[in-house]
């Protein structure tokens, strides 16, 4: 039972076709999982009660010979972001506990209809702001790799449960890292797509030009299958793109088979490295250069020079949206309803149900957003910001007219101690420099595991970043790098994890 | 340098509809400055001849067919509402007793 789990979605996918396994055990054995880490783990907010009676179907569906998806009866863990119609959806905040929404999230739907298992609902950073899960309103989620550290954020609870075999799919959601930078911290893959790829419909938005939802997995195909699942246009989504994709699945099985590397022009980002970056985290990215260069690949140093503006630009534009998106929660429609005491208007009644409903990051964001979209101030930040935003842009396009991609570490350390950066906002912002320019200029990024830092032996990640709509080069080019390495390690990284000792 | 003020705060919470505490008034305080120092390195190179970007991946004239598509019952609009009479939601008084 136990190999079930161990095994990637694809593996399983396998032999749940053969019908060496069926759906119900392998969503028993990811349920008993469930049960035996997360008491330590804290990746859900929620398991669900109805992963078995969806498996049973799957099973008899396929018992009926019905033609089915590649990934029926594959179990998928929903970050809490996600709107489900069977089990709660409170973005990590308070002020929704209990939610039930009336309607499915369209990836959470297209998963459903693929046969896909919703194990579960993951932990977050309330609303998706943090990088650490330490703001979430129910607790934070430890990393599987060192419990005393944090798993990322703000999807940490997506990227521990598949880093701690809990499932082998997770969907998350990035809007400055929130996927990639988690992926980084626990040895994990995860893949923000091309702004508008993949439907925001049923996503409880952050910040709604830079949102994206995504994969969460162990390995690059797994990731490309997912992506095959939820990805394409919506109608529901106003910002959803039209192209026909091709399937990255298939872009990762290329990768992982061909020579896809002899030739390739790969820029390393020159901003993205030396001050600010853990020595062992340079260390394993500059081998990984070193390995892309003996393979053949076109290393050259791109420089990117308004990068340095992409955190203080977002935490411009991030603040200004997120204020203006929080501001349904008012405690009328749904969600928490405080009344002050002895009573008041349904103004003081919102002011008091959002004192309480909101967690210190949210109300700091909330406040800062509003300071910069006011009169006498928007035109200096909020405006400021989004001419940023157009440099950084150009910066993407210079790059892209040398180069086939784009490198840099994930994230500037690894997993970081609970604690370490709560008492100081700019360091916990400071995190997501090298996946913020990728979010404000809507272009795809993976994060694949490259090694363990030699200092802490905690998980390193590369991130890969190619043009808009080229999604299916990163999984080319990402499948090629895990490929690589791992037939230089002779295991996968996360196969090296600590064994959870369970309850 | 960005001196932002605790009654700036209090009225920003004001127009957010938070009722902060003073202890939060005060700590935001500090924090907002700290932030807004940070960040206001922004205006160093948005210089007027540089346009506005508000979309990554900018699309037009997103429209679907005029056509009643899926829409809500009244029993799951209502499902979440904190308090509801009969087809509405229910709110306290809109005007305080100075109004």
């Amino acid at each position: 039972m136990s190999d079930i789990i161990r095994l990637t979605a694809a593996g399983l996918a396998e032999k749940l076709q053969t019908r060496e396994i069926s759906a119900v055990e392998a969503t028993q054995a990811h349920l008993d999982r469930i049960d035996a880490v997360d008491h330590d783990v804290h990746a859900f907010l929620h398991v669900s009660n109805h992963a078995l009676d969806a498996a049973r179907r799957i099973d008899d569906r396929r018992t009926a010979g019905e033609e089915l998806g590649p990934l029926a009866g594959v179990p998928l863990a929903v970050k809490d972001v996600l709107v489900t119609t069977d089990m709660p959806s409170t973005s990590g905040s308070r002020i929704l506990e209990g939610y039930m929404s009336p309607f499915d999230a369209t990836v959470v739907k297209r998963a459903r209809e693929a046969g896909l298992i919703p194990i579960g609902k993951t932990n977050m950073d309330e609303f998706a702001m943090g990088s650490s899960t330490e703001h979430s309103a129910y607790g934070p989620t430890r990393n599987p790799w060192d419990l005393g550290r944090i798993p990322g954020g703000s999807g940490g609870g997506s990227a521990a449960a598949v880093a701690a075999f809990e499932a082998p799919l997770a969907l998350g959601s990035d809007t400055g890292g929130s996927i990639r930078q988690p992926a980084h911290v626990t040895g994990t893959v995860g893949v923000k797509p091309t702004y508008g790829a993949v439907s925001r419909y049923g996503a409880i938005a952050l910040a709604s030009s830079l949102d994206q939802v995504g994969p969460v997995t162990r390995t690059v195909l797994d990731a490309g299958l997912l992506q095959d699942v939820i990805g394409g246009h919506d109608p529901f989504d106003s910002t959803s793109l039209t192209d026909a994709w091709p399937s990255m699945a298939e872009a990762a099985r290329d990768g992982a088979r061909g020579d896809v590397l002899k030739g390739l022009r790969v820029g390393v980002v020159k901003e993205l490295s030396g001050e600010g970056f853990q020595a062992g985290v340079q260390s394993r990215f500059d081998e990984t250069v070193a390995l892309l260069t003996k393979q053949g690949a076109e290393v050259v140093e791109v420089r990117a020079p308004h990068f340095e503006y992409a955190v203080s630009a977002y935490y411009l534009i991030l603040p200004a949206e997120a204020s203006s998106n929080l501001a349904k929660f008012d405690s009328v429609r749904f969600g928490m309803r405080v009344q002050p005491d002895g009573g008041g208007t349904v103004e003081q009644v919102m002011a008091a149900t959002r004192e309480l409903g909101f967690g210190p990051e949210v109300k700091r964001r909330i406040i800062l957003g509003t300071y910069a979209l006011s009169a006498g101030y928007y035109d200096a930040y909020y405006g400021s910001a989004q001419k940023v935003r157009t440099l950084i842009q150009r910066d993407f396009d210079a790059a892209f007219a040398q180069v086939d991609v784009l490198i840099s570490p994930s994230a500037p350390t690894t997993a970081f101690k609970f604690g370490e950066k709560l008492k100081d906002p700019m360091a916990m912002y400071l995190n997501d420099v090298a996946t913020i320019p990728a979010n404000l200029a809507g272009v795809p990024g993976i994060s694949v595991p490259i090694g363990l830092a030699p200092e802490d032996g905690l998980p390193v990640g590369i991130q890969i970043m190619a043009p808009v709509r080229e999604d299916a080069r990163l999984y080319r080019v990402g499948a090629a790098i895990e490929a690589l390495l791992e037939q230089q390690w002779g295991h996968t990284l996360i196969s090296q994890a600590p064994a959870l000792g369970g309850k | 340098m960005s001196e932002i003020s605790e009654e700036q705060v209090a009225h920003l919470a004001n127009l957010a509809r938070i009722a902060l505490t003073p202890q939060e008034i005060s700590s935001l305080t500090t924090e907002l400055d700290q932030i807004v120092d940070s960040i206001a390195k922004v205006q160093q190179v948005a210089t007027p001849d540089v346009p506005a970007t508000s979309h990554p991946v900018p699309l037009s004239n997103v429209f679907r067919p005029d056509v009643v598509g899926e829409t809500l019952t009244i029993e799951q609009a209502l499902q979440n509402a904190p308090e509801h009479d009969d087809n509405r939601f229910r709110v306290s008084a809109i005007l305080g007793e100075e109004q």
